[in-house]
């Protein structure tokens, strides 16, 4: 027994491996590098101008340094090796604080989107403690856990669990019910239906919120580093306010920028292998 | 054999969603499900697959009840339903992962092969057409060579085109392999076209009304004469079915024999 040869089938058929609207194939885009730039053009604008204005005399830029004067604060820094001091103490910290937050976000939100009981007991007061401000718990920890590491790793772990948790809890609740279905179809055990499909479908919301908890993390590790530390990024600001020298507050807070985004392009990079098959709008907008 | 016996279903808030469906199915038979929106066509099939539990009744293929998602049960959705994570090749074995490699690969090639899709197996699902997806789709049901092939409304929202090559691609599957195919659709046209019997229900609740043979061999001609009468037949029973004054009782099963004429 054949197919249906009607003319239209028959026309139909032989195009049908050929000529069934298939959308073209994403080829890699090579961006024009002005576009790559483009993100650096307002800054530079901004900072040229406040040069120009400071060196006129239209500015003292007493408390608001010229571009060239914070550059060259940098340069001091990173000659005597001051700096790669202070980032060394301030990454570890985040490292090891993101690390912490982002398995135990990773662990209560994975537990809480998949189960009704965990959720309706854990998530109120999860909910409430999220709400907290960072600093709130500086006092507490300090009492708990000394003015040493375990404080400022802890307090950045908070910052970071938060958004994990959530991320993870709300993919789990929000994976398509359909593709459990498949799983189900098939006849996935309870650890295969976990790593099959319910970790496939929440690992792009999961990477999103790691970036959002790393984020966080570089947020509360300036809480952290006020905590008495006597290194770190964070110290460096508070260093820089007590002897009166914007210009090192501004090296810092360029330098936080800086490591912020290196940190978060590395993990994008990192990650962006495991998420390639996303249909996304990336590079076409 | 397929057969569902005096099949009921009653959801939790007291909906009935089908009241005591009896068919049987024979080895290779194609089966056609029509009828209005909420006569239950999409949950009988869902109960055959086991992703819903039956109220009363009992399902068996080949004389071995079906209460969960069997192996000798599979399904086409009406969405492709692919993991998007997952290549063509890797979404067509998915539901064979057990099996050793080599004939894991080698059943993905063929099934890709007669779905006329092996050049596009390394490529995303996102990367494929509607009508490719859904040729996938059947491809992971098929391959795991199931005695049952449910398809709940595969085609519908494919373009007239596509789903004429679906048709033609669907029946070189069947006829390769022979399962039992158990479909729902819309689509008077895709019942007469594809089914050996169509089976028109009635909904609240979902029962059956009539049951038509389409006596017209394969391929089918839809301007013969033949294929024109089963279709006149098929839309009169839904007619006839949707009308609230019909009585079950005046409906003939088997040859249609209280139709119009």
């Amino acid at each position: 027994m054949n197919a249906p040869q009607s003319p239209v089938a028959d026309t139909v058929l032989a195009n049908a491996g050929a000529n069934d609207g298939v959308p073209p194939v994403s080829a890699s885009r090579v961006w024009p590098s002005w576009r790559v730039m483009l993100g650096i053009v307002l800054p530079l604008l901004l900072a040229a101008g406040w040069e120009l204005a400071v060196r006129g005399g239209f500015a003292q830029g007493r408390l608001m340094p010229p571009p060239s004067r914070i550059f060259a604060t940098l340069a001091d820094l990173v000659r005597s090796g001051e700096l790669w001091t202070h980032v060394v103490a301030t990454l570890w910290r985040v490292m090891a604080g993101f690390a912490l937050g982002a398995a135990a976000g990773t662990l209560m939100g994975a537990l809480s989107g998949s189960s009704e009981t965990v959720r309706r007991l854990v998530d109120p007061t999860l909910q409430s403690l999220r709400a907290v401000p960072s600093i709130a718990w500086v006092p507490l920890f300090l009492l708990w856990l000394g003015i040493f590491e375990a404080s400022k790793v802890a307090l950045i772990a908070v910052g970071v669990f938060f958004p994990v948790y959530l991320g993870v809890a709300s993919a789990i609740e929000g994976i398509d019910r359909k593709l459990i279905e498949v799983g189900r179809v098939f006849r996935l055990g309870r650890v295969a239906m976990v790593r099959r499909v319910l970790l496939p479908a929440v690992l792009p919301a999961w990477l999103t919120a790691l970036r959002s908890g790393l984020g966080l993390g570089f947020m509360f590790v300036v809480a952290a580093e006020f905590m008495g530390a006597s290194e770190g990024l964070g110290y460096l600001l508070t260093d820089g306010q007590q002897m009166g020298r914007p210009d090192r507050i501004l090296a810092a807070i360029i330098t936080f920028a800086l490591l912020g985004k290196l940190c978060d392009t590395i993990l994008v990079l990192l990650t962006r292998p495991l998420v390639r098959w996303q249909d996304t709008a990336r590079g076409r907008l | 054999m397929f057969v569902v016996e005096h099949l009921s279903k009653t959801y939790a808030d007291g909906t009935r969603a089908l009241a005591d469906i009896s068919l049987k199915v024979a080895d290779g038979e194609i089966l056609a499900l029509v009828g209005g929106s909420g006569c239950g066509k999409t949950t009988l099939l869902r109960l055959v697959a086991g992703l819903d539990q039956a109220s009363a009744g009992r399902i068996a293929v080949d004389n071995e009840t079906i209460t969960a998602p069997h192996p000798f049960v599979g399904i086409a959705f009406q969405e492709p339903r692919l993991l998007p994570w997952l290549s063509v090749a890797d979404n067509v074995a998915f539901g064979i992962a057990d099996l050793p490699r080599a004939e894991r690969d080698a059943r993905v090639a063929d099934a890709l092969e007669r779905v006329h899709l092996a050049e596009h197996a390394g490529r995303w699902p996102r990367e494929l057409s509607g009508g490719q997806q859904q040729r996938v789709s059947i491809a992971r049901a098929l391959v795991a060579r199931p005695r049952v092939l449910l398809l709940d409304e595969p085609f519908s929202a494919l373009d007239a085109f596509t789903r004429a090559s679906l048709h033609g691609h669907l029946l070189a599957l069947w006829e390769a392999t022979r399962p039992t195919i158990v479909m729902v659709t819309h689509d008077v046209d895709e019942a007469v076209t594809l089914a050996d019997r169509v089976v028109v229900m009635r909904p609240r609740p979902g029962r059956m009304f009539e049951t038509i043979t389409v006596g017209e061999p394969r391929p089918r001609d839809p301007l013969a004469v033949g294929y024109d009468k089963a279709k006149r037949r098929v839309l009169n029973a839904l007619d006839r079915s949707l009308k609230t004054a019909a009585s079950d009782a005046t409906a003939k099963t088997a040859s249609g024999a209280s139709l119009w004429w």
